[in-house]
């Protein structure tokens, strides 16, 4: 049995909406609305959904990077909800974040050096020489090269600045890392190989990984798991080879119907959504999913479905499957 | 764009240069001739400054009451005034006392606006209220009244105008922080700051401060200018250098009496203070389009 290293329960994170004259609280945004899940020692979890749905802040969330508004966040036994912020930051030694932007995550007033050293000055981890050295080493792990060490990050490509980021992540030996779109802002060409830097970093350092992600054909190549957010909660989770042969929800379905497939002669049905996801500050009663649901019933307006392991390892939270309402 | 523009600079050159940002901003600030001109004079009135004790003809209070409200001639090059004191030896002196005044009051504000625009700023809240509407008060006084007034309280002397200067300066400075940090503080790279597990005082002091520094040296070059107009005028009411200090508006109150007889003795003082303020100003003008990327699009 492989060990749990995260594990998130029924976590929730609202954004206030403040207006009016004296500025009070007149609504809120719920951008992660009752999310659990759990995440295994070794395994890439994918978290997949269109952009606003909620995946990013839930991977913010996780690290405290926004304060959760209610539910639990366990990294490795240990709560990480109630912790005080320098007890934190102590275990963010231990999870680190990789980021969408390689323009915007990595400050431009500091060397390649400076940015890698920096994680191991907060950490207090060697002397100055091992640091040194320590940069070097990483620089080279990433497929980078010693003499980058003294420049300036925007002297460096898309793909060249992604690997700094993933540098600056792995320099504590963290045991997580939540990637946040890591490949979406680049090209084509170089994701594949930041996706290939990625998966022989996690079998070198033995790594677990959240990964991000809208780019449902990268999310295949990449998860073990796969779960697909809609409107701030996970509608389906299971490992991904099932996902994608047999996606149960129907949001999933039409997710997947829409993956290009390099193969002119395929014919298959395309599942259209149609009309736009709607607000997550006002979320529709019932199933959240049902304004737009191809197969919406009566009572997904009304009722809110359970999450629910329908077979073994492959969740989901839709009324079609739920076998103690069905009529 | 401006990222991807500036990717596409050669790079050999610039390979591990540590400077490298402050290089590209003079190589900006170069082409500007104004600028260049401006830095000139300002370098001419430092070096008068540095140098006063030993390039003056004669004392600053050299008092020759036989030679009082001389013309300007080959003995007294810019004339003298109504003690028979040499004109230039007093105004190259005076640049001792604006420059100095300038400077030190600027560097005050700077040190004491960063704090507080920070501090409101990164912290927001009631924090922010407490400081925004202390800036918002302070900068509802016209700035020399207020001034004037500190000066009353504190007493006149040259120390006490520089204090004063430097308090009325401290709003502006702390606006343009507040501001600056406001806009960095959604950078992504402070958010990876954060999550790399670091303090809020090294993210302030590592990420937030070098990264709003551009504005601040262009603002604090140009309040340059303004505190030593504001340095003179106090002097002009009496409420800054005390007699005999060579300080220019001074100079130009003592000599007002004499505008129709010798007004070689308003004129100098005065060329003194428009060529430094001048000088301050296109030198900040030409660091601000130097060092502003937004100006740069």
């Amino acid at each position: 049995m492989t060990k749990t290293l995260l594990e998130v329960e029924k976590m929730k994170k609202y954004f206030p909406i403040n207006g009016g004259i004296l500025g009070r609280k007149i609504g809120e945004v719920k951008a992660v609305d009752d999310v659990s899940f759990s995440v295994f020692e070794g395994e890439t979890f994918g978290l997949v959904g269109e952009s606003g749905c909620g995946k990013s802040t839930t991977g913010r969330t996780l690290l405290r990077l926004h304060e959760p508004t209610d539910g639990k966040v366990k990294f490795n036994n240990q709560e990480l909800t109630n912790l005080s912020l320098s007890e934190l930051r102590t275990v963010r030694r231990d999870v680190q974040m990789i980021f969408q932007d390689p323009f915007a995550s990595l400050n431009p007033r500091q060397t390649v050096e400076k940015i890698l050293e920096e994680p191991l000055i907060v950490h207090k981890i060697g002397t100055p020489k091992e640091r040194k050295q320590m940069v070097i080493e990483m620089l080279e792990t990433v497929g980078l090269s010693s003499y980058h060490a003294k420049r300036y990050p925007h002297q460096f490509s898309g793909g060249q600045r992604q690997r700094i980021g993933i540098a600056r992540a792995l320099m504590t030996k963290p045991k997580l890392i939540i990637a946040d779109e890591p490949v979406s802002a680049l090209d084509v060409s170089i994701q594949s190989q930041i996706l290939n830097l990625l998966d022989d970093l996690q079998k070198a350092f033995s790594l677990t990984y959240i990964f991000i992600a809208h780019d449902l054909g990268v999310v295949r190549h990449i998860c073990d798991r796969v779960a697909v957010m809609y409107l701030g909660k996970i509608v389906e989770l299971s490992n991904s080879e099932k996902l994608y042969k047999k996606p149960l929800h129907p949001y999933t379905e039409a997710l997947l119907s829409s993956v290009p497939i390099p193969d002119p002669t395929y014919e298959r049905e395309h599942i259209e959504l149609s009309g736009e996801m709607p607000s997550p500050s006002n979320p529709p009663k019932g199933c959240s999913f049902h304004t737009r649901c191809p197969h919406s019933m009566d009572i997904c307006k009304t009722v809110q479905p359970e999450f629910e392991e329908i077979e073994q390892d492959h969740y989901v939270a839709c009324h079609l499957y739920n076998k103690n309402e069905q009529l | 764009m401006a990222e991807l523009a500036r990717n596409n600079a050669p790079q050999k050159s610039l390979r591990g240069n540590s400077f490298l940002l402050w290089i590209e901003a003079w190589k900006s600030f170069k082409k500007n001739k104004l600028a260049v001109v401006g830095l000139f004079i300002v370098i001419v009135f430092i070096f008068l400054a540095l140098s006063a004790p030993y390039i003056t003809p004669e004392g600053i209070n050299d008092q020759k009451l036989a030679d009082r409200l001389l013309p300007p001639s080959s003995e007294h090059w810019l004339g003298t005034d109504d003690f028979g004191r040499d004109i230039l030896s007093r105004v190259i002196h005076g640049a001792r006392i604006s420059l100095w005044v300038g400077f030190v009051s600027v560097i005050g504000s700077i040190v004491v606006g960063c704090f507080l625009g920070i501090l409101a700023g990164y912290y927001g809240r009631w924090v922010d209220t407490i400081i925004s509407r202390f800036f918002d008060i302070m900068l509802a006084f016209p700035s020399i009244l207020l001034a004037i007034a500190i000066v009353s309280v504190l007493g006149p002397s040259l120390r006490n105008a520089l204090i004063a200067i430097a308090i009325i300066n401290v709003p502006n400075f702390g606006r343009l922080i507040r501001s600056k940090v406001l806009s960095i503080k959604q950078e992504e790279y402070v958010t990876a700051a954060k999550a790399i597990g670091m303090r809020d005082r090294r993210i302030l002091f590592f990420h937030i401060l070098p990264n709003s520094m551009a504005p601040i040296i262009v603002q604090g070059t140009l309040a340059i200018a303004t505190a030593i107009i504001e340095a003179a005028a106090l002097g002009f009411l009496g409420l800054g250098a005390e007699p005999p200090a060579p300080e220019w508006g001074k100079m130009l109150a003592d000599s007002k009496n004499y505008l129709v007889q010798a007004p070689w003795t308003m004129f100098f003082p005065g060329i003194a203070i428009m060529l430094t303020v001048l000088g301050f100003n296109l030198m900040g003008d030409g660091l601000r389009d130097a060092l502003d990327p937004r100006m740069k699009n």
